[in-house]
């Protein structure tokens, strides 16, 4: 017996709906199994991992300020991912944008007032964009593959960011602790209901960069260009877009939205400058994209739920005493299972017992 | 012709079906197919695309299952379970698209296929002594990316050979040869006809079938509409079997009614490119005129340059220097393919999904593709946000269906969803649609069926009549001479000059696409 994958006609619009869901439920079975393995029961393991953080008010607002971040990058992605441009570096380009967003209440920490923080969310995303025109001027200039460029720039930015908290902008006062100082109050993006909780406005920003986005992508003529480009290159350049041109304003685009998801959560949710900005958002939210099918309003809700990972991973190191690590876990085998589940939508399974004799399954 | 007695395949019977039937969901692509080859004949299998040709000898050659029916093989029932039992059984194929390895040479590429394991040199000598016991000159320590096109589809045949069939299938084996290399061919097919061999030969060049056939079988629809001798019959005749209906006959007003003077609107001086890549053509030194009123249709076998020639004219790739390509008297040899559209001149590629549309995509969003620059007006909105204007989209492509007749089974389907026919009559009315002063086409009809055919050459008839300057390049040579006012030919990246049609013919156009300088004084024809 072996199981075939056959081509469909066309391609399923039920299973184009489905698939996100049947990953998500695959997910959660493989962590069950993985719990039991642990000796944890698996049923307490999936309360407490996904259920038990959305209980309180106080824990949904550090949902939101973890979803904030994820659902920008994500939406950038989408518009990258669709004209198939893979920029792999969204991590990166958040660090460039926090940096370069820190430069005013780091550098000048006398410049205050209520102009402050709309300069620092603009330089953050002018650094964020900056950054990605690396990749994107190789990959048009040199043919470089962007995968590679994009991701090794990661490191590079990881390693500047660690340089300069440990040197030059390193806090005097701060007993040799790699921080910078501490923000002053015109430079924290403030809190949208600060008697509940502690969520920023990055979530709205957040939402607000979703919409501008799916707009786009769905009603004007660059998401037009952006989306023939996606499925064929040949026909863009026939229909007079250009190629380069695209790749650009892809990547400016993303890294812009990086880098202000990069300067949102410095100023927003941390309130300095450290070596560890960032839990690994920026390669989250590459799942985040594909889980919420490169749809803007889809990674809003993909968004909340890798973010429920993150503050699953945290509530299950304390009640079960299992690593957080185990977040990334879950949120690998989420993106496995997702691609996994997206072969249904183009391909059916056919279950093969014997040369000649066959027998179709729907699925 | 060596054979003229015409055989009754049933008396001794090689390959006999009964009955074959195929379904593919509810499609029924075989519906009950007899057939019955004799030994010894050229059996010609003809039909439309789409009349279940493939689907019949794919079960034939033990590709595909038959749903129902029977093949007997020199009187025996036999189950063909897949090629390899086919092969053993002594039934070759050859088929329209070569499965070669470019940076193998022909006698690797022959040893690749063979089932038995023999060494390398002995299977050359054998290859050397095949082509020359059937005319099919091939050099075994050749590497088939240097080869020609005729010469690959000797090393198939002759690969083919090799397995010592008595049934020898081929699948549109001209449709890359110039006159004279088919002619070549079909010496090397009687050949194998008077050694007692046969031939199941599917073709829809009519003329060539009843020059070399004995027998024929006519498919419409899955199912078998004549078994004839096509000797018999008159290519009209055939034809009308094949679509069920008489085929329309292109009106071709002649040029010289036209009211207004003819004035060139597509110039194209000393046009030279470098490839572009590995499989890219260099053009060198294409020269041509196109009036107002006038077709010009440039033959060619495939891969001689026309696609690189297309999008060089279309400004897909731009020319290096300035006054190159001139449209409608302004330089375009610097602009980009929206700038020459706007200049008046529209674009049909040969490929038709993934160049011409993009596959996944609803066909207004196609129409947008080719359209957005020159009619900014009517299908973008909102100033700077360059909103798409759905309902504009919408009633043009309803305009532009209900003229080209394009038949489909959604309000407004993907591109991919349409038959080829269908979607090549939307992608050239999408172009005569904003009535272009020029209009460069590439392989028109190709895969299309005679139906849409016939209406898609007489729309670029009646568009050049109109006094726009239309370019078709096709294979094709029947659709050349049936359209063309002005004909050149394309060998090797270099174009012929350009030549009335009155002063074309058949031959004269198999010379030029090989290469002879038609233009210089008297045809002398060679030794086929």
């Amino acid at each position: 017996m072996r199981i075939e994958l056959v081509r469909r006609p066309q391609h399923s619009a039920l299973f184009s709906a489905l698939s996100p869901f049947i990953a998500l439920l695959l997910t959660l079975i493989a962590g069950a199994i993985l719990f039991s393995i642990l000796g944890k029961n698996p049923f307490a393991a999936l309360y407490s991992y996904f259920i038990e953080p959305l209980t309180e008010i106080w824990s949904i607002h550090e949902l939101l300020i973890k979803a904030a971040p994820l659902i920008l990058i994500a939406v950038g992605l989408s518009v990258c991912f669709l004209s198939n441009n893979w920029n792999i570096g969204a991590e990166g380009q958040f660090i460039a944008g926090g940096i370069a967003g820190s430069i005013l209440p780091i550098v000048f920490p006398d410049f205050q007032g209520w102009y402050v923080l709309p300069i620092m969310l603009l330089l953050g995303m002018a650094g964020g964009a900056a950054y990605a025109t690396i990749p994107a001027l190789l990959k048009v200039r040199f043919n470089t593959n962007e995968i590679l460029t994009s991701l090794m720039l990661v490191y590079v930015a990881q390693l500047f960011l660690d340089w300069l908290v440990r040197g030059p902008w390193r806090n005097p006062q701060g007993y040799n602790f790699p921080e910078t100082i501490q923000f002053n109050a015109s430079a924290i993006l403030p809190e949208i209901w600060t008697e509940s909780g502690r969520a920023h406005w990055g979530f709205i920003l957040a939402l607000i960069a979703a919409l501008a986005v799916w707009f786009t992508l769905s009603r004007t003529l660059s998401g037009f260009e952006i989306k023939v480009f996606g499925r064929s290159a040949r026909a863009g350049r026939f229909a007079g877009f250009s190629a380069g041109r695209l790749t650009f304003f892809a990547f400016l685009i993303s890294g812009a939205l990086a880098g202000l998801a990069g300067i949102a959560e410095v100023s927003g949710a941390v309130g300095q400058l450290r070596t560890s900005i960032s839990p690994g958002y920026g390669f989250t939210a590459i799942i985040v994209a594909f889980l919420g099918r490169l749809n803007p309003l889809g990674i809003v809700a993909a968004g909340l739920v890798l973010a429920l990972t993150y503050l699953g991973g945290e509530a299950a190191q304390i009640s079960l005493g299992i690593s957080e690590k185990s977040a990334r876990i879950f949120q690998g085998i989420m993106l496995f299972f997702i691609l996994a589940s997206d072969t249904l939508i183009y391909y059916r399974i056919r279950i093969v017992s014997r040369l000649g004799d066959t027998a179709a399954k729907g699925a | 012709m060596t054979t003229t007695t015409i055989k009754d395949g049933s008396e001794n019977p090689l390959l006999e079906a009964d009955k074959l039937t195929k379904i593919f969901g509810t499609l029924k692509a075989c519906d009950a197919i007899d057939l019955t080859i004799g030994k010894g004949e050229i059996h010609a299998l003809l039909g439309e695309n789409g009349a279940g040709k493939s689907t019949l000898v794919k079960m034939l050659f033990g590709a595909l299952q038959p749903t129902s029916g029977g093949i007997s093989w020199k009187g025996e029932p036999v189950t063909v379970s897949s090629p390899a039992v086919g092969r053993s059984l002594g039934i070759g194929m050859v088929f329209q698209h070569f499965s070669l390895f470019d940076a193998l040479t022909a006698a690797e590429n022959i040893a690749l296929s063979l089932d038995e394991k023999a060494p390398l040199d002995s299977i050359a000598e054998r290859a050397r002594e095949i082509g020359q016991t059937y005319g099919l000159p091939v050099d075994p320590d050749a590497l088939v990316g240097d080869l020609s096109v005729g010469e690959r589809q000797r090393i198939e045949i002759i690969r083919c050979l090799l397995q010592n069939p008595d049934l020898i299938i081929l699948d549109e084996p001209t449709s890359v040869l110039t006159p004279q290399e088919a002619d070549l061919l079909f010496l090397t097919l009687e050949r194998l006809r008077s050694e007692g061999k046969s031939i199941l030969y599917i073709s829809h060049r009519l003329e060539e079938v009843r020059r070399l056939c004995d027998r024929a079988t006519v498919l419409r629809h899955g199912k078998v509409v004549s078994h004839c001798d096509p000797r018999g019959e008159t290519a009209s005749s055939l034809a009308r079997m094949m679509v069920g209906s008489d085929i329309h006959v292109i009106e071709r007003p002649s040029v010289e009614k036209l009211a207004n003077k003819p004035t060139p609107l597509l110039q194209i001086n000393g046009l030279s490119q470098k490839p572009r890549g590995p499989f890219s053509v260099a053009l060198h030194n294409i020269n041509l005129v196109v009036n107002s009123g006038e077709v010009l249709g440039i033959a060619g076998v495939a891969g001689n340059g026309q696609g690189e020639l297309f999008d060089a004219i279309s400004g897909e790739v731009r020319q290096e220097q300035a006054g190159k390509v001139t449209i409608r008297s302004t330089d375009a040899s610097l602009l980009g393919i929206s700038a020459r559209r706007k200049l008046g001149a529209a674009f049909v590629p040969e490929e038709r999904l993934g160049h011409g549309a993009v596959p996944d995509m609803a066909l207004t969003q196609n129409l947008l593709l080719s359209r957005h620059s020159t009619d900014k007006k009517v299908f973008v909105s909102g100033g700077l946000l360059k909103l798409v204007a759905q309902s504009s989209l919408a009633t043009a492509a309803k305009r532009i269906i209900s003229r080209m007749d394009v038949r489909k089974s959604a309000d407004n389907p993907d591109a991919s969803a349409l038959s080829g026919g269908n979607l090549q009559k939307f992608l050239i009315g999408r172009e005569l649609d904003r009535a272009p002063s020029v209009l460069v086409v590439n392989q028109p009809t190709w895969g299309v069926d005679a139906g849409a055919a016939a209406l898609i050459r007489q729309a670029l008839v009646n568009l050049a009549r109109s006094g726009s300057a239309v370019v078709v390049i096709s294979q094709d040579l029947d659709e050349l001479f049936e359209i063309s006012d002005m004909m050149a030919a394309m060998v090797h990246g270099r174009l012929s000059q350009s030549v009335p049609i009155e002063a074309m013919n058949m031959e004269r156009a198999g010379l030029m696409m090989g290469g002879a300088d038609a233009s210089s004084g008297p045809i002398h024809v060679g030794a086929a």
